[in-house]
């Protein structure tokens, strides 16, 4: 597709595909609420340029579920309220989909890390660490997504 | 009903939006796009305080692109405000702006990028005025006039109330304390950047899609802005994406969108910036706070004097209520047999302060807990023993005739004090290890609303039909919290079926029943209180039909297990829709509306409309936390918090709700602040406004104690606000614990623990906060009677229950 050189992913996802799915809260790279995955690397569409990524695979929160079936760190997040007002949860579900793509068994310190780019003021957290450890044991279990 | 007959209450469930949320379905505000739609932009003043004495649209207008341009003049010369005592605010200033970020006008235009374009063309002569930014700025300079009304110059509201003789008990204490805090304020950084979408159709209706917390505020007062009848406008609540207090005003954005829909005849959307966010605020005051309070020797609580000095910022928003909230609830949660209350609210040149969870309660709480800590500390007792011995007795009142009804808050003492091994780790920690013990209480749900009316505070209409579906229609709004969700749960429960079978339909002026709003921790008690009501009255008449049907006394009938059958007997019985068909078939058209009123407590003086409350929460904490003498750093390391919900409708939500209060609180302690520099904001970014992320936010282990409350849904109390309130002083008193000096200022940033400790090498008193007070002379106080440990009333006046 053609965009003006100076729109960011995040315009283009959004304004130019209606891809509202990924949502954004500074458009300054400060929140990681804008977060989406380019060659399965989490990049912050606020900041990344797509006449810079032409051939790369982009992969949203609409991506995630597989045929209607819904990526295990979906499963989890809904089942344990990790996702409350839900406005954070696009990027951090990516995220944490990059940290077990690298790192399957994560310690809750490799998690905390993994997501330290990710504001979310509803949860604490707390439910948001369960969710991700949960979808790893899951994942574990089956030897591939749930 | 009973407890163990419960088969959806108690259970902890996915929300019923938790699907939306985890795959991007679910269409925030901003994420309208409307066929021929514009982007709006508002032009804010750059000055805290300025005349404006003329504005050129000129240019913006003949830029390409723009749609509409607007200033002030083009809307009714109206001042307006959330509180009918503060009418002052202006969507566009006309004569002047009192602070950064006060919005002069606003462009429709093809694109957003146009529209900022445009704003850049307006011309703007402003003639600067001085600023105040500080309570002791504004109360020292009386020839600067930041507003026309108020309780004096730049003084917004004064306030003044004495239960009870306070010096009497002071002269006959064993020990009397004297401290003075001071709260930082801090704003609610919610993820979403408020957004609102405008459509002033071709029939002059006009709709209003907003992140608001509060559609049916901003509906009324869109009426008044706009000069519209209020029946010709709708609005519509977008799911929100956090609030905190922060959505509940109506927005110079929001007003604008209208107008310039009606000018152009499309829609038009107006997102914030993050910037614009800081600006708009009506975050957590700063408090100044003097504290006086009376102890017996076995540290008893003999009587209470407070006084609070609130920088309120640039306007009034909801700063009368908040104002009364500083000194509402010191009396709820120990026996304080007499009380004195003195509160200021000046205006300053800053973004408005309004309500952040837990509205004005924080800052007293802080400022008490922290005394009762030191008061222990002199008459050598165990913090958690003192606050035992003083616990509030439930179902009586209080000095200030706030009526309590149940307390669980000596089981939640009980319970942190044994979680987290209190008595083997006070005092015996290793250097730079302490721990910090704290309670509170807070509302569940504001007894009066904003306005004076005897309407029902929450309105819910349950429709079931033929299909078997059965909607709840209810004009409160989803803001996270889990409030939708909670509504299906109530509904679910009374009908025998599942939440999955229901649906509730977000807020619409249109064709929801009133709500209040999303505030003061008001929609499970009272939504779920009028959805039960409707529900029943619904199940009363399916009952009646499906017992004509099989011949048996409708009392003999169960709906459980989504059918209706004879209790014993399950074969006995139908589905729940063909149930509802035989309903249908009998009554006709099945819809039912419920009314939720809080019971009539308000105290019979002048300012006792804040503070009543069905019942309150109570909440205890124990934070221990490691302190690096040489940068002062605070580390938390684990959390322990018990909260008296009253019962947990869905233990995963309310777990929840206290994990995210106890995050917020930890945040606002150690490093939040919204601040500023030469008349600016210091710092209007998510980078450099320090909030906790998941590496500074600790293990929390929540532990959820239920007294059943009379008031409540199936005994249900409130969970979203409360719990952030005990966090803050648990934490001051741990930093104390760990390295022996006492923060009287919040946040607890390392640079104050640095300076407090190398006073206390210095042999100076370990204690960093503030030295002096305001010059004020608070108003006479009204003398009223403490009502302290007068019974409850055995049956309350409650409007709509029958």
């Amino acid at each position: 597709m053609i965009v003006p050189v100076h729109k960011s992913l995040l315009e283009v996802l959004r304004e130019d595909l209606s891809l509202t799915g990924t949502k954004h809260g500074c458009e300054l790279g400060e929140c990681g609420t804008c977060t989406v995955l380019v060659d399965g690397l989490p990049v912050l569409s606020c900041l990344a340029l797509p006449v810079e990524l032409q051939g790369r695979e982009i992969k949203t929160v609409y991506g995630m579920a597989d045929n209607g079936r819904l990526h295990p760190l979906q499963q989890a997040f809904a089942e344990l309220g990790a996702a409350q007002c839900g406005y954070c949860t696009p990027g951090l579900l990516l995220t944490a989909e990059a940290l077990l793509g690298d790192n399957p068994a994560p310690s809750r310190q490799e998690v905390r890390e993994a997501l330290a780019g990710n504001l979310c003021r509803c949860t604490g957290y707390t439910k948001i660490l369960d969710a991700v450890e949960l979808a790893a044991l899951r994942m574990q279990g089956s030897g591939s997504r749930a | 009903m009973k407890a163990n007959k419960l088969s959806i209450i108690g259970q902890s469930l996915p929300k019923i939006d938790a699907w939306a949320k985890v795959t991007g379905e679910t269409k925030f505000a901003d994420d309208m796009f409307l066929p021929r739609m514009a982007h709006g932009k508002l032009l804010r003043s750059p000055h805290p305080h300025a005349l404006i004495k003329r504005i050129d649209t000129t240019r913006a207008a003949a830029l390409p692109g723009v749609y509409a341009v607007i200033t002030g003049h083009d809307l009714p010369r109206v001042k307006f405000g959330i509180l009918p005592v503060s009418q002052d605010e202006e969507a566009l200033c006309v004569d002047k702006v009192r602070m950064v970020g006060d919005a002069v006008a606003a462009v429709a235009a093809v694109d957003e990028e146009t529209a900022e374009r445009a704003t850049r063309l307006i011309e703007v002569e402003y003639e600067r005025l001085k600023p105040l930014m500080s309570i002791e700025e504004s109360l020292a300079s009386p020839d600067v006039r930041i507003h026309e009304y108020g309780d004096g110059p730049n003084v917004h509201k004064a306030v003044s109330l004495e239960f009870g003789d306070v010096e009497a008990a002071f002269a006959a204490s064993h020990l009397v304390r004297e401290d003075v805090f001071y709260f930082e304020g801090n704003t609610h950084l919610p993820m979403e950047q408020h957004s609102a979408v405008a459509h002033w159709g071709a029939d002059d209706k006009l709709t209003l899609w907003s992140s608001t917390q509060t559609p049916h505020y901003v509906h009324r007062l869109l009426s008044k802005i706009l000069d519209v009848p209020q029946a010709h406008i709708r609005v519509v609540a977008a799911p929100v994406g956090g609030g905190f207090g922060g959505k509940l005003d109506p927005f110079a954005h929001e007003i604008a969108a209208c107008k310039l829909s009606q000018l152009t005849g499309r829609p038009v959307k107006i997102t914030l910036t993050r910037e614009e966010v800081f600006y708009v605020h009506r975050g957590r005051h700063p408090v100044l706070m003097w504290v006086k309070t009376g102890f017996a020797r076995d540290g008893a609580i003999t009587g209470m004097h407070f006084r609070s000095w609130l920088d309120g910022g640039a306007y009034g928003s909801y700063g009368v209520a908040s104002t009364f909230y500083t000194g509402a609830l010191q009396t709820v949660t120990y026996k304080i047999p007499v009380y004195k209350f003195e509160g200021a609210r000046v205006f300053t040149n800053k973004p408005p302060c309004g309500p952040k969870r837990g509205h004005g309660t924080p800052q007293p709480r802080y400022a008490m807990e922290c005394q009762i800590d030191k008061a222990a500390e002199q008459l050598g007792l165990d913090p958690a023993d003192m606050r035992r011995r003083n616990l509030a007795e439930p179902f009586t009142k209080t000095a200030n005739h706030l009526t309590v009804t149940t307390i669980g808050l000596g089981e939640c003492l009980d319970r942190v004090v044994e979680a987290s091994g209190w008595r083997e780790k006070r005092g015996k920690l290793p250097p730079g290890r302490g721990i910090g013990i704290a309670c509170s209480s807070y509302l569940t749900g504001a007894g009066l609303a904003i306005y004076w009316n005897d309407m029902p505070h929450s309105g819910v209409v349950v429709r079931a039909d033929r299909s078997g579906l059965v909607a709840v229609l209810c004009g409160a709004t989803d803001i996270g919290q889990g409030s939708d969700s909670v509504l299906a749960y109530v509904v679910a429960e009374v009908l025998g079926i599942e939440p999955k079978d229901i649906r509730v339909h977000p807020a619409d002026t249109d064709l929801t029943p009133v709500d209040l709003g999303s505030y003061s921790s008001r929609v499970t008690l009272m939504a779920g209180n009028a959805a039960i009501q409707a529900a029943e009255r619904l199940r009363a008449r399916i009952l009646d039909a499906v017992a004509t049907k099989l011949e048996v006394g409708s009392d003999t009938l169960v709906m459980r297990d989504r059918r209706v059958f004879v209790d014993g007997d399950p074969d006995r019985g139908v589905s729940f829709a063909q149930a509802v068909v035989h309903a249908e078939s009998r009554f006709g058209v099945l819809a039912f509306p419920g009314s939720y009123a809080p019971p009539k407590r308000a105290g019979k003086y002048k300012g006792g409309g804040v503070g009543p409350s069905p019942c309150y929460s109570y909440s205890a904490c124990v934070v221990e936390v490691d302190v690096d003498v040489e940068t002062g750093e605070v580390k938390p390391r684990e959390i322990w918090i018990a909260h008296d919900v009253g019962r947990a409708l869905n233990p995963l939500l309310v777990e929840g709700q206290v994990e995210g209060s106890v995050y917020m609180g930890l945040g606002e302690v150690l490093m939040e602040e919204q601040v500023f520099r030469k008349g600016v904001h210091k710092f209007p970014s998510m980078l450099e406004y320090k909030s906790p992320t998941t590496l500074e936010t600790p293990e929390i282990h929540t532990i959820l104690i239920e007294t059943d409350d009379p008031e409540g849904p199936f005994g249900a109390k409130e969970a979203g606000q409360g719990p952030l309130l005990p966090v803050i002083p648990a934490v001051a008193n741990a930093v104390h614990d760990a390295v022996g000096v006492r923060i009287d200022e919040i946040p607890i940033s390392p640079d104050k623990v640095v300076k407090a400790l190398e006073l206390k090498r210095q042999g100076k008193a370990p204690r960093l906060g503030p030295e002096k007070l305001p010059l004020f002379t608070f108003p006479e106080p009204r003398m009223i009677e403490s009502a302290f440990g007068q019974p409850a009333e055995a049956i309350a006046e409650r409007p709509f229950a029958s």
